[in-house]
């Protein structure tokens, strides 16, 4: 006698574990995708600027989040990958004259690449002696790109400064618009093939490691290789960001990418919600908003301000805006059952 | 031919012209400026590691917070807009495009850092807005070629390097000269202005040059070797902690150098104190502001003046920090060039104006020292004195020195 397996049971499964989308998360994202494309004509350059920043770093936390949240990896130490990213993207354009959209597959591969190496030793590291590791990436990375030998390339401590692209076919569109469809075009691309990846047999590989190491293993998940590709991969979407935020900000030097960038790409994806994909738009949100509003409170001490926003964030909602978003949904959809 | 009739046509036109003509000229204005207020915008490290320059940026809203409550400038109310960019190009990018774009500012006046400015040096130059004064002693903020619309204003570090230099070259041509200087773009302004300035002399009067790197505990290996080279001169190019080290190991290794120390590090309590300051008598550096802490001055028409401002418009301020003290002549400087620009409040007559400054005396700059600056010239301040150290204070000797 064999068990029929319920058709209904499995689409549910599909559905709680986010390999399939509900016609109701089709929507939210068909809704998203045309408000960010009709975005720019409502507002003034300076703020299609400031969301195009907002894009570059939802990229960001995106590749961290996929490390931390979905393979429960710490790192502090995504400014480097930010920062080599940004730094090939300089590079090319300035001292090789190579036009910018050759830009963003030279930096994802190049991250890559030193996304994964960096990975290897990492393995051997756990928890809280991985983020001491990636730590010390972050902070050696300013001097490294002071270094005399580099100066050639990296411009030492002046850095370099990069001419922003004008739209293509001659387009009548400012440079900041073309520069946000632009980026907006990359940022569905890369949030499309994260989905890709997590929602099917490697994103539960990546999960169960996560979550139980030694059962994973167990289970035929080869750890080591599935960890230090993640690494790469995280590091790929950080350095794509590093290269957008670099055409974007038209400048790169090396106080651009401290450890504080690694903590704001941090804080962006815990506020955005750990372990989510839309959670890290909220994060690139995050990033570029919450230091001016906490200006506008307080001059005197803006930081203070900061740390008291970011205790009210956690407070409130422990799971992040995604998990605050889908909690209370569930919520209404509960009572809205309970009534039926 | 003139009759009654034209004559009195011709005669109410004057009237008119005279009473209309200067209130319309009066009406030239770019944005950020009107009738009656003048918006400036500017950037400082509020937050952030570098937050200590912070101050800066108070104490020159404290400065238009007097103007204004003296009735502003030229019956305009100045509105200073200050945003915070955490001494990072990013946001610095992101801020002045919001002060540029959204506030519409007349101009950005102080903008604070050297990598923060060279971030926006190209967009300000194609907005054609006025980056006046920036607060950074680089060189690179005097090419009015390249870049019409940026300016300085303190002795930039080549300058001062020249001035050590053509005192050497008139006083002691003859003379043996090591160099101890930190191994980063700082190091090297100073060290290449230093040999420019010795020109075609340089390769026989230079005998040694070693570097240090910030990392590095200490600079005695250096001064060591330096010493050994039988030099006379030693031009101590290091930041405080190392340059405290240099001046207490040539002290101890018995070396009797002519001893110059750069500007950078001249802290009486910060550097000195810690050498040890009976082992820095004689040390020589430059100077061209008052240290409104230092006892000569204490009966100073500025220097009073200052205090007065410090106690009603920021009595927050640390009166010991020479950050304050620069945020008040800078900011005078400013309004210098506001006055005189008038009624014509645009963004090509403010950059004229700062560019057509002739001797003009700023309060707390040091006797004989001016602020000169003309189309061709984008350095405002490039005089300083020799100063000597004497146990307890410094001691402006000799005459101002301004570089070749």
């Amino acid at each position: 006698m064999s068990v029929q397996p319920n058709p209904k049971l499995r689409e549910y499964a599909a559905l709680a574990s986010g390999a399939k989308l509900s016609g109701l998360q089709w929507g939210g994202i068909a809704a998203v995708i045309v408000v960010g494309l009709l975005l720019p004509q409502f507002v003034s350059d300076y703020r299609t600027f400031q969301f195009t920043l907002v894009l570059v770093y939802a990229m960001a936390v995106l590749g961290l989040n996929i490390l931390t949240g979905f393979n429960g990896q710490f790192s502090l130490g995504h400014s480097a990958f930010y920062a080599i990213g940004a730094y090939t993207a300089a590079i090319m354009m300035d001292r090789w004259e190579i036009a910018y959209f050759w830009t963003l597959p030279a930096a994802g591969v190049v991250c890559l690449v030193a996304g994964f190496l960096f990975g290897l030793p990492a393995l051997r590291l756990e928890g809280l002696y991985l983020a001491l590791a990636t730590f010390a990436l972050s902070i050696a990375t300013p001097p490294f790109l002071k270094y005399d030998r580099f100066e050639k390339w990296t411009g030492g401590v002046q850095g370099v400064t990069i001419i922003k692209p004008d739209a293509p076919f001659g387009l009548p569109m400012s440079q900041d618009n073309w520069l946000y469809y632009f980026s907006y075009a990359v940022m569905l691309l890369l949030f499309f093939c994260a989905w890709n990846l997590l929602r099917g047999r490697t994103g539960r590989a990546l999960k169960a490691i996560r979550d139980n190491p030694i059962a994973a293993r167990a289970m035929g998940i080869n750890t080591a290789l599935y960890k230090s590709l993640t690494f790469g991969v995280s590091a790929l979407y950080t350095g794509v960001a590093g290269a957008l935020g670099a055409i974007a900000i038209q400048f790169v030097a090396p106080d651009s990418f401290t450890f504080f960038l690694s903590v704001a790409i941090l804080v962006g994806m815990v506020i955005g919600g750990i372990g989510s994909i839309p959670g890290a738009i909220f994060g690139g949100i995050i990033i570029v908003f919450i230091p001016n509003v906490a200006e506008q409170i307080s001059k005197a001490a803006p930081w203070a301000v900061y740390g008291t926003l970011l205790i009210l964030f956690m407070y409130f909602m422990p799971l992040g805006i995604w998990g605050f978003i889908r909690m209370g949904y569930a919520r209404l959809t509960r009572r809205q059952k309970a009534i039926e | 031919m003139l009759n009654r009739r034209n004559f009195v046509v011709s005669a109410a036109a004057l009237a008119i012209a005279l009473a209309y003509g200067p209130a319309n000229a009066a009406g030239k204005y770019d944005p950020g400026a009107s009738d009656t207020e003048i918006k400036i915008g500017n950037t400082n490290p509020y937050s952030g590691p570098a937050s200590a320059y912070g101050t800066i940026g108070k104490g020159i809203a404290a400065y238009w917070k007097m103007v204004n409550a003296e009735g502003g400038i030229n019956g305009r109310k100045i509105n200073f807009i200050s945003l915070d960019d955490s001494y990072s190009p990013p946001k610095a990018v992101e801020q002045i495009r919001k002060l540029v774009e959204q506030e519409k500012v007349l101009f950005v006046f102080q903008s604070l850092g050297t990598p923060t400015n060279t971030a926006i040096h190209k967009y300000m130059n194609a907005k054609k807005v006025p980056q006046l004064f920036v607060a950074t002693g680089a060189s690179k903020w005097g090419q009015p070629k390249k870049f019409p619309w940026t300016m300085g204003w303190q002795p930039t570090y080549p300058s001062e390097s020249k001035i050590y230099a053509t005192y050497l070259l008139n006083n002691k041509p003859d003379a043996k000269i090591a160099i101890l200087y930190q191994n980063d773009d700082y190091g090297k302004d100073y060290l290449n202005g230093f040999l420019e300035g010795l020109g075609a002399k340089a390769k026989t009067m230079v005998v040694a040059k070693a570097s240090y790197e910030t990392s590095d505990p200490t600079v005695d290996p250096q001064v060591i070797k330096l010493k050994a080279s039988g030099a006379d001169v030693f031009f101590n190019i290091t930041t405080p902690k190392f340059a405290a080290q240099a001046i207490r190991k040539v002290a101890d290794l018995g070396w009797q150098p002519l001893h110059f120390l750069n500007n950078v590090s001249t802290s009486i309590p910060g550097v000195l104190k810690p050498a040890g300051l009976e082992k820095s008598v004689g040390l020589i550096t430059t100077g061209y502001i008052k240290d409104p802490g230092d006892p000569q001055w204490a009966n100073d028409a500025d220097v009073k003046a200052w205090n007065a401002w410090m106690d009603k418009y920021y009595p927050e301020g640390d009166k010991k920090s020479s950050f304050n003290a620069y945020a008040y002549a800078v900011s005078s400087t400013m309004a210098e060039v506001l006055k005189r620009a008038g009624d014509n409040l645009t963004r090509a007559n403010i950059m004229k104006q700062a560019a057509s400054l002739k001797g003009l005396k700023v309060p707390l700059l040091l006797p004989g020292i001016t602020v000169d600056t003309s189309p061709t010239d984008f350095y405002p301040i490039q005089c300083a004195k020799l100063q000597k150290f004497d146990g307890a204070k410094w001691v402006l000797v000799g005459d101002t020195i301004c570089p070749k």
